[in-house]
């Protein structure tokens, strides 16, 4: 018999090392309270650090903008926050249009957005081009967002854990959770290596995982895990100053100071299971294509590495955030279907704000798990 | 036309153990695809020169022309029973596919089963100075000489370890190369240490020092217990110097040959999916093979360099074994006494390889004593600095996470070139034994490739 060992009490246990849960750690630290993460492999390895690195509000629907907002002011002062810019660069976001539907679409958005303090400046044929001269003859037209931009994903979701455990948060990876129950008053978990939490709140933070987490609550949430497609070419001379999108999504590029371009479109392939993803040739391909139709002079560089990651998807692309709707102390921030990246920072403080007072300053209805359940 | 239920076997690499296993599959009546980067068969070992190129295999391959020219004239009658795809570059291998590069197209090709011999490169150790226009390894020094019959230019240092070092430096001094040193950094003793094993093929022994000796008779200063080699110049190396017992020294060149033995190439098993385990006498993650040639992905098959680095006679037999595994497994005849015979040999070839790792080892110490200033990773140009830096600040233990945080093997090479030296950099600054660090995750393409035929290969799709 295996002598069981000490349980660590704690005010918040989360479940999930991602971007979400080591920046709702750092936030609750700010907060004077005791945190233990648990991180089933390491700190930031899936979607977190192996996404396309947008940090965009642009294309986001109404209900995402406050928190995006909210987001986007955060990462002003990302270097107070974690220690480093994590490479980020506001150097604009412009989302393609191929016709003139698209540029309708285009248009709607940007009066839409606009409401909501979102300034967007669209761009015909010929402004784009000679403002971008890059950008070949397929283009229709954009909406540009100038203070969007892009980031280095690796390196923030390693600078949000390392923050975050700097500010007293206590990382646990490479550890599993294998039970987790709720007795009425706290949380128990226990981990594949027999490791004891006791907490009063639980974050449920584990991306693709977060269904999972969710059940065992009794909360049945229709996330599928999906694999985003990445590639990257060789270093070239600087070319593309701004994140690039098109209307429809059938690619998102950018060029990095090193002057590789890292693209993404199309889904890989995997299973539910770290490490086991694999990007698909056919979407590596039909990005390529779509990319290089609107920045032809791409055509001429190789191509020199692709991967995937696995993310969670919902039915209607929007995360679960907000209380549990059966369990008092439960809080969920995973499912968010490919764009979490950007909202990550404000999560952590929304995810804080519910554990202290029982709210978020910011709207976040529209994210409650009770939209899933059976009515 | 193609059944898919009927097999398709692929073998990738056309060297020793690509073309023997080609042989046996031929000769039990199959029809296997043989995929090769290069132009013409043989591997790195035995590579052809172009065609109209008029050098005997005697001054080719010296006392292996016998072998090479065997090997050619077995693939020669194979053609017509093979299909062969040379100049073809295997970019990604899934499960049942291999994504193909020819002549900056793209296609792929189905395959049932898969027998890689993908063969070997050189195990790269950084130095100062490594990245300097002139250095080059062992193999590049190698290669333009059997395919090119050229020899690097002017005055040529050779220096490393392994028995490869004197093998080149012979084969560049009878082209009339002008070697001015071969500086070895193994000891005597750790020859002596070697001997028992070395002794059990004394044929290969003679050859050895029969090189050394050629060279001593030549007048060519050779040079043991050499350490810390550092290449000097501005836009091309213009000396090398080291330490030997102690004492400092200096010789001017014109170009140097490096080399420190060879690394399997395994990218493309590890994108089939086979399982890894770490080699302590290959000092590598290798894929697991059986005695049979089998590796743990049912339908794929490892032989030669490619799976632990044995040599060309241990890659025709390894080559053979597979074949032989291959045909068993489809329930075919298969001359399975034939196949322990094969086996036993190569236990007995294992051996010899232990000694000569125990005569010429890799140099210990070496990622202790490398300089912060070091260039690890010339793709992304990372320091052996940087990467104890992320060991110091972030905590990094495992390789792909300091891949993930410095970019060390994310570059074109995708770590073929820096991985050993940045998993020993790893391993060293955070007090690990070497295979606790892990190993670097292979991602397609193995090599780069084009985007323009990617684009081809969606033009020849037609419109959506």
């Amino acid at each position: 018999m295996s002598r069981m060992l000490d349980v660590m009490e704690t005010d918040i246990a989360i479940i999930g090392g991602g971007l979400m849960g080591t920046a709702a750690a750092l936030a609750l630290r700010r907060q004077q309270r005791s945190v233990i993460l648990l991180e089933q492999g390491w700190c930031g390895a899936q979607a977190s650090g192996v996404n396309y690195g947008g940090v965009r509000r642009q294309g986001r629907p109404a209900s995402q903008l406050p928190l995006t907002q909210r987001a986007h002011a955060l990462w002003q002062q990302l270097p107070q926050i974690i220690g480093t810019d994590g490479e980020y660069r506001p150097c604009g976001h412009l989302k393609l249009a191929r016709d003139a539907g698209d540029m309708q679409e285009l248009l709607r958005y940007r009066e839409m957005a606009a409401s909501h303090g979102l300034e967007l400046e669209l761009l015909d044929a010929s402004a784009l081009r000679q403002r971008y001269p890059w950008i070949g003859q397929h283009a229709y037209g954009a909406s540009l967002c100038a203070a969007d931009g892009h980031a280095n994903p690796r390196l923030v979701a390693a600078a949000f854990a390392s923050a975050a455990e700097r500010a007293g948060a206590r990382l646990l990876q490479q550890s599993a959770v294998d039970a987790c129950v709720f007795d009425g008053n706290f949380f128990l978990l226990q981990t594949r290596a027999g490791m004891r939490v006791r907490s009063r709140f639980l974050l449920n933070c584990s991306g693709a995982w977060g269904k999972e987490i969710a059940e065992r609550f009794g909360e049945s949430v229709p996330e599928q895990p999906i694999y985003p497609n990445m590639g990257v070419t060789e270093p070239l001379p600087p070319l593309m100053n701004l994140s690039l999108g098109v209307v429809g999504g059938g690619f998102y590029a950018r060029q990095i100071e090193r002057g590789n371009v890292v693209l993404g479109g199309g889904r890989g392939q995997g299973q539910l299971a770290l490490d086991a993803t694999r990007p698909r040739v056919a979407s590596t391909f039909a990005a390529l294509a779509s990319l290089t139709e609107m920045v032809p002079a791409l055509r001429h560089a190789m191509l020199i590495r692709s991967w995937s990651g696995v993310e969670g998807a919902t039915p209607d692309q929007q995360p679960v955030l907000g209380p549990s709707a059966t369990t008092p102390g439960l809080l969920h921030a995973f499912g968010f279907s490919g764009a979490g990246f950007q909202l990550a920072p404000a999560v952590g403080e929304v995810l804080a704000e519910l554990v202290m007072h029982g709210a978020s300053s910011t709207p976040i209805d529209a994210f409650s798990i009770r939209r899933f359940a059976p009515h | 036309m193609n059944d898919a239920s009927l097999p398709q076997i692929v073998i990738i690499g056309a060297g020793p153990a690509g073309v023997r296993a080609a042989q046996t599959l031929v000769q039990a009546g199959l029809r296997p695809i043989v995929i090769d980067e290069n132009s013409r068969a043989g591997g790195q070992i035995y590579r052809q020169p172009p065609p109209g190129f008029v050098r005997s295999p005697k001054t080719l391959y010296g006392f292996e022309a016998a072998k090479a020219e065997a090997l050619h004239a077995s693939f020669k009658q194979l053609l017509p029973q093979i299909d062969y795809r040379p100049d073809t570059l295997v970019w990604n291998c899934s499960p049942d596919q291999l994504d193909l590069l020819h002549a900056q197209r793209h296609t792929t090709q189905r395959y049932s089963h898969l027998i890689l011999c993908t063969g070997a490169l050189d195990r790269v150790m950084p130095f100062p100075g490594w990245t300097l226009p002139g250095v080059y390894t062992l193999g590049a020094a190698q290669v333009a000489l059997k395919a090119q019959g050229c020899v690097l230019n002017g005055r040529v240092v050779v220096a490393g370890s392994g028995p490869l070092l004197y093998l080149l430096a012979y084969q560049y001094a009878k082209a009339g190369a002008d070697i001015v040193a071969v500086l070895d950094t193994a000891r005597v003793g750790d020859k002596w240490r070697g001997l028992p094993q070395l002794l059990r093929q004394p044929l290969t022994l003679a050859k050895g020092l029969y090189f050394m000796a050629w060279l001593r008779l030549k007048g060519i200063a050779l040079l043991d217990s050499v350490q810390e080699i550092a290449a000097a110049g501005t836009e091309q190396v213009t000396s090398l110097r080291w330490l030997r017992h102690g004492k400092a020294s200096e010789i001017a060149c014109d170009a140097i040959a490096t080399g420190f033995g060879l690394r399997s190439e395994t990218q493309l098993a590890d994108l089939a999916g086979c399982r890894f385990l770490f080699d302590q006498l290959n000092q590598q993650w290798l894929p697991e093979r059986d005695a049979a040639g089998r590796s743990s992905v049912a339908g794929v098959y490892l032989a030669g360099d490619g799976n632990g680095i044995a040599g060309a006679d241990a890659a025709e037999l390894s080559g053979r074994v597979a074949a032989l595994s291959l045909l068993e497994d489809l329930g075919l005849p298969a001359d399975l006494s034939q196949r322990s015979q094969l086996q036993n040999a190569l236990a007995a070839n294992q051996q010899f390889r232990r000694g000569l790792e125990t005569a010429f080892p890799t140099p210990v110490h070496w990622a202790r004593q490398c300089t912060d200033a070091l260039l690890i990773c010339r793709c992304e140009e990372i320091t052996a600095g940087q990467l104890r830096h992320s060991v110091a600040q972030d905590g990094s233990r495992e390789i792909n996470r300091l891949k993930a945080l410095t970019r060390v093997g994310m570059g074109r090479c995708q770590g073929r070139i820096c991985g050993a030296a940045a998993a020993e950099i790893l391993a060293q600054a955070s007090a690990q034994e070497l295979p606790s660090v892990g190993r670097l995750r292979g991602q397609s393409p193995v090599k780069p490739i084009p985007v323009s035929a990617a684009l081809a290969a969606e033009q020849s799709k037609g419109p959506a």
